[in-house]
């Protein structure tokens, strides 16, 4: 019994838990129809790439990895999300595509600038677009999620505009890369490991961690301490939108086109769930981020065991609202300190037994 | 008896001299598409009488300090499950209409007894609500759809209510006369009944007070939960009713509906001079908002060039700016104490 | 029940987690009087008030009152109102947002006909009850337009209006000034001697013995007495909430006062100010000092201390730090002057709660060190553990969340962050405040050993004796501005002279 208590009040318990009832889910699926249980965990090589259900977990769920470094940080230091993630994808993506085939040209065979160039832009775009979003959080008091519901609508709208209200295909190999293989790897895979790696990287080796999390509980102490809460909170929602230019770009570059309406879309709703689900608290505070990048890869398992159940595209966020309540209700100060007390009362009965 | 302009009268005061200034602007820009003719206005109200009702209801959601996100897909959800109801599976429209009430009141209760009785924080809450219906949207019916059989649902949403006023002659030499249509009709009576109800009932008064000081208001004994779960209640009831009006107005659903429309909610309400902190603001100011949202969609649809994208964006930045004014005024009188 | 008597609190027994908040607690007040409740920080006082209005559950005892068959037990603030039991807080628990008269009504307004608010009948009798107090205030005015303590005495006529028997008055007078203390003991009087019985909690002992009847100490959670106010000296009353005599505090007075006039000069301050709560002051400390600044709350000597710090920013007049004049926009470069604060509101800005007692420590020299200069892990381990022991800091371990600690300790940890920062100069604001005796000499021993140590620093308390016990200079603060300085007549009297102003005919 006490282990188990043990167990549970982990904090990497919420995430992994749920990934192993994701699998379950899949191995009881596949039984039930009749296939290889284990078929989701197989990996083959096809045509000189990496194939299977798993693999496609990860390359899919690259994009959600990558933003829920950022949604992660943003989340801990300013107690609020960051709800324009997926337009400021879709905005970077366009502006990138727009750069490489000339405004107003909606399919392009040769590219009009570097291809380097045309992403450093695009991912620029991002950053920006966190500028943005920092400076109304952090130096004007307002609250996260109005303030970047500002862009939630603006960036998309903006996209458009950029793209001349059309859908820039980039017809040229190198762009494909981003979203295709690194030798046998899917090269978002690689992408998001750099920058899970960057981000770990950077929170072992600097304060970094220290600061997000102080400022995160108590910003009044925190500046008292000598810490620049504004600029910390400002730096979160710039690497938030860096973030969330990268996923843009890998998500153009899959697609080989830019769809202002279509990138990144309900993104935000997966990023978001990716940090509840990674055992962190919606409130702020102190953060894991390994707890978000399992969390990334779970709703990805869950999102492609919908599909394959033959849930639609559309209907997906159903279910994902729904996990999200419950993840945030069991959180809840009245729920926990229910359980709480439901508890000690047990505890309780026990010692008088 | 006098009283002194706060910096809240001003917020609303703003508002008015800008939509009038916009009107003005647009009547000198656009007066050979015929934007001065008194039709325009009422076409401005005939268009965004949905919104009206969903603003109102966002306003009170505001006035408690939470917001609402999920009104957009909300009306998504209504309009197909009208649509569907009336075209698919041929039922009754008083009885749908029934329905999708029932339906924004059982929704607005999740999302109150979440944010108010396990104290969930309102965004979430309601993002996932957004989600929630418009994958809800998509579950009834993945298709576009338009309603057309049902007689009853189809003369209604035609019904002209004649002006006997503000009549002119166009260029063919036919007398047009002013009309809205009923939906509008709903709208203004909406309009009114909450802004009697903050003034004049123990709910609309709790509700400022909740907003004000949130603590203050359970040390007064207000049940604050309870308050709060109404006024989510209420906003997705009338946002219900705003999706009954919107279904009027484009007579179709489609899972792609009423997109960002939480967005232009929101908006009319903070420039209607809604405090995002909660406990100041008034529908009277949002349904400013709401006709200076009107006018800057009819400027972009009248110039005919420019994306409808412009029109969003313009609202973002409109959005943007009075937030930014908020924020300096309530650094102004921080620094005041 | 005993005649007269409208309330009765028998064996009230609460526990938190871990420790026992009360133990047995009985306490009765009567009718028509003014009942203080006493006791240190953590003695219960709050929890017994939070048992009595229904906001903390108690496990066993028994609660009656006057009119009521059988025992009570409220569930919400609001139950325990409508049994006639009022309470108002230290902080004002109005709507800034709402109008004087929404103020005093909200929750019972009166009703129209139609059911609607009858706004007319609800400004004219919220006008005759401001009247009745002899408060002049226009009702339709909304809150915030007034000042605070206006706000506190609007509380307590909303709180009186719904005719209470009891009337708790929960550290009512901490942000207000003697003339508006002196108008809310007359209104409490007024209300004593229509019949309502008045429990007043307070720290100011002078408070007590200006309008109180009767005192009941609690000590850790149990009682100590109940006295009839004559029977209870003032020296009495403070042996009794300590349940120690003074002797431990007298051991540690200072060497005499010293002349620092002709030493090292380390802070100089020349017409800083900071708009609306400080005027321009000047300011020397010298190396080795312990100035301290003396004054009401809110009288500036917080804020003075904050701008030196650069916590609030300095718009006026300059500041010279080792004779050299510099400039500070932000704490951090005030850090890296080697100066320090410790802030008076501990939980609002001096702990972070979810952090564990290690990185508390180190994150002022975190800060100062960088961002991208990660102090190791085993340093933070090793200047954790050396301030654990010196300042015996009461921990599990070091890695035990701040939060969990007893306010003393936490005080302690602040203090250890800063002194890890080995500062030149260190500005002490309310240290002492709300801890338990034998930590407060602890602390007033560290603040002499520092200054024997050459450093500068800056004492402020609320206990003028602890600052003499401390201090070779005091500034006088008054109403937002440094109105003198006392070297030579450091004794109570003269302090109080000082702060009380030379206008002796008030």
């Amino acid at each position: 019994m006490s282990n188990l208590k043990k167990l549970t009040s982990k904090r990497l318990f919420l995430p992994i838990f749920c990934m192993i009832l994701v699998m379950m889910v899949n191995i009881i699926f596949d039984l039930a129809s009749g296939n290889f249980p284990f078929s989701f965990f197989t990996i083959s090589t096809r045509n000189g790439v990496l194939y299977g259900r798993l693999i496609d977990v990860l390359n899919r769920g690259s994009e959600i990895a990558i933003l829920a470094i950022g949604m992660t940080l943003v989340v801990s230091a300013s107690a609020g999300t960051d709800i324009s993630v997926g337009s400021v994808m879709s905005l970077s993506a366009a502006f990138c595509c727009m750069l490489l085939a000339g405004f107003g040209v909606s399919s392009a065979t040769q590219l009009q600038m570097p291809l380097i160039v045309g992403v450093l832009a695009g991912i620029l775009m991002g950053c920006l677009c966190g500028v943005f979003n920092g400076a109304l959080v952090a130096y004007l008091n307002v609250q996260p999620m109005v303030a970047t519901l500002i862009l939630y609508s603006a960036a998309r709208a903006i996209g458009l505009l950029l793209c001349n209200n059309l859908i820039v295909y980039i017809r040229d190999d190198s762009f494909k890369f981003f979203g295709g293989f690194f030798g046998p790897v899917p090269t978002p895979i690689v992408i998001a490991v750099i920058c899970v790696a960057i981000m770990s990287v950077i929170l072992k080796k600097t304060a970094l961690g220290l600061y997000i999390q102080s400022v995160g509980i108590n910003k009044k102490a925190s500046r008292i301490a000598g810490l620049n809460s504004e600029r910390i909170i400002f730096l979160c929602y710039v690497i938030c939108g860096l973030c969330a230019g990268i996923a843009g770009i890998v998500n153009a570059s899959r697609i080989s086109s830019a769809d202002s309406n279509n990138i990144g879309l309900s993104y935000e709703l997966d990023a978001i769930l990716s940090v509840a689900l990674g055992g962190n608290s919606l409130g702020g505070g102190k953060f894991s981020l390994i707890g978000s990048i399992i969390g990334a890869y779970t709703i990805q398992a869950i999102t492609t065991t919908l599909f394959a159940i033959g849930v639609s595209t559309d209907q997906a966020p159903v279910y994902k609202a729904i996990i999200v309540i419950i993840i945030v209700a069991i959180q809840a100060p009245p729920v926990s300190a229910y359980l709480k007390q439901r508890a000690a009362k047990k505890a309780l009965a026990k010692g008088v037994n | 008896m006098k009283k002194k302009i706060n910096s809240n009268t001003l917020l609303l005061l703003i508002t008015i001299a800008l939509f009038v200034v916009m009107y003005i602007i647009g009547c000198i820009i656009y007066a050979n598409k015929g934007f001065t003719h008194f039709q325009t206005f009422l076409n401005i109200l005939i268009n965004n009488a949905g919104l009206l009702c969903v603003a109102c209801g966002m306003t009170c959601v505001m006035l408690t300090g939470g917001i609402d996100i999920s009104v957009g897909s909300l009306i998504a959800m209504d309009c197909m499950f009208l649509a569907v109801g009336m075209e698919i599976w041929k039922m009754n429209a008083m009885v749908l209409i029934v329905l999708v009430l029932l339906i924004g009141v059982i929704f607005g209760i999740v999302q109150g007894f979440l944010i108010g009785y396990l104290q969930i924080q309102p965004f979430i809450v309601t993002m996932a609500g957004m989600f929630f219906a418009r994958g809800m949207t998509a579950m009834i019916y993945s298709k576009q759809i338009s309603v057309s059989s049902n007689a009853w649902f189809v003369a209604v949403a035609n019904a002209k209510i004649k002006i006997p006023f503000g009549s002119y002659v166009n260029n063919k030499g036919v007398e047009q006369i002013p009309f809205i249509r009923i939906p509008v009709v709903i709208a203004l009576l909406v309009l009114i009944i909450v802004f009697l109800m903050l003034k004049y009932t123990k709910f609309g008064r709790n509700m400022y007070a909740v907003g004000g000081n949130e603590q203050s208001a359970i040390m007064m004994g207000l049940d604050v939960k309870k308050t709060k779960l109404k006024a989510y209640m209420l906003s997705s009831f009338l946002c219900s009713i705003g999706g009954i009006c919107y279904c009027m107005n484009t007579m179709s659903g489609s899972v792609q509906q009423a997109l960002g429309l939480e967005m232009d909610a929101i908006a009319s309400s903070v420039i209607g001079g809604t405090l995002l902190t909660g406990g100041v603001g008034n529908v009277i100011g949002s349904f400013f908002g709401v006709l200076i949202n009107g006018t800057i969609s009819t400027l972009v649809k009248t110039n005919g060039k420019l994306l409808s994208s412009w029109s969003s964006i313009a609202v973002a930045a409109l959005l943007c700016f009075f937030i930014v004014l908020q924020s300096v005024f309530a650094k102004i009188k921080d620094g005041k104490k | 029940m005993e005649k007269n008597v409208v309330l009765t609190m028998r064996g009230i027994t609460m526990t938190f987690p871990g420790v026992k908040a009360l133990d047995n607690v009985d306490f009765t007040l009567r009718r028509g009087e003014i009942h203080a409740l006493m006791g240190e920080n953590g003695a219960g006082k709050s929890t017994l008030i939070k048992c009595l209005t229904g906001i903390n559950a108690f496990e066993a005892g028994e609660i009656h009152v006057d009119g009521i068959d059988g025992a009570v037990v409220n569930h919400s603030t609001m139950d325990a109102q409508k049994k006639g039991i009022s309470t108002v807080y230290q902080e004002v628990n109005l709507c800034p947002n709402l109008s004087v008269a929404e103020n005093l009504f909200i929750g019972r307004e009166p009703k129209t006909r139609l059911g609607t608010i009858d706004w007319k009948t609800m400004n004219k009798r919220s006008q005759k009850i401001m009247d009745d107090l002899d408060m002049n205030i226009d009702v339709t005015r909304n809150l915030e337009e007034y000042s605070l303590a206006l706000q506190q005495m609007i509380a307590i006529a909303r709180a009186v209006d719904m005719e209470s028997k009891v009337l708790i008055l929960d550290e009512p007078t901490s942000s207000l000034d003697d003339h508006e203390v002196e108008k809310l003991f007359g209104l409490m009087r007024k209300l004593r001697d229509q019949g309502v019985g008045i429990i007043f909690v307070t720290h100011f002992l002078e408070q007590v013995y200006a309008v109180c009847d009767r005192i009941t100490v609690l000590r850790n959670g149990q009682l100590v007495g109940e006295y009839p106010i004559a029977e209870l000296p003032r020296v009495k009353l403070v042996a009794a909430m300590m349940g120690k005599d003074f002797d431990d505090l007298e051991a540690i007075k200072s060497d005499g006062v010293q002349d620092f006039t002709n030493a090292e000069v380390l802070i100089e301050a020349q017409g800083m100010s900071h708009k609306g709560t400080i005027k321009p002051f000047n300011l020397t400390i010298h190396k080795g000092e312990v100035v301290g600044l003396t004054g009401l709350l809110g009288s500036g000597r917080s804020e003075l201390a904050r701008v030196i710090y650069g916590a609030d920013r300095n718009q006026t007049g300059t500041l010279k730090v080792n004779g050299k004049e510099v400039k500070i926009n932000a704490p951090i470069d005030a850090m890296h002057l080697g100066m320090g604060l410790l802030p008076d509101d501990r939980k609002a800005e001096g702990i972070i709660g979810d952090l564990s007692v290690r990185e508390n420590i180190i994150l002022a020299i975190q800060a100062k060190r960088g961002m991208f200069k990660l102090l190791p892990m085993s340093k933070q381990i090793e200047i954790a553990d050396e301030y654990i022991k010196t300042l015996q800091i009461k921990t599990a371990s070091r890695e035990t969340l701040i939060k969990q600690l007893s306010g003393g300790n936490q005080q302690k940890v602040i203090l250890a962050r800063w002194l890890a920062t080995n500062p030149d100069f260190l500005i002490l604001d309310e240290p002492t405040r709300g801890i338990d005796v034998g930590t407060k000499t602890e602390i007033q021993k560290l603040v002499l050993q520092l200054a024997k140590e050459g450093k500068g620093i800056i004492f402020i308390s609320s206990e003028v004796e602890e600052m003499l016990r401390t201090c070779s200079m005091l500034g006088v603060m008054r109403d937002g501005a440094k109105v003198g300085e006392i070297r030579e007549e450091l004794t109570q009297e003269g302090v109080m002279k000082a702060i009380a102003g030379g206008g002796a005919n008030e």
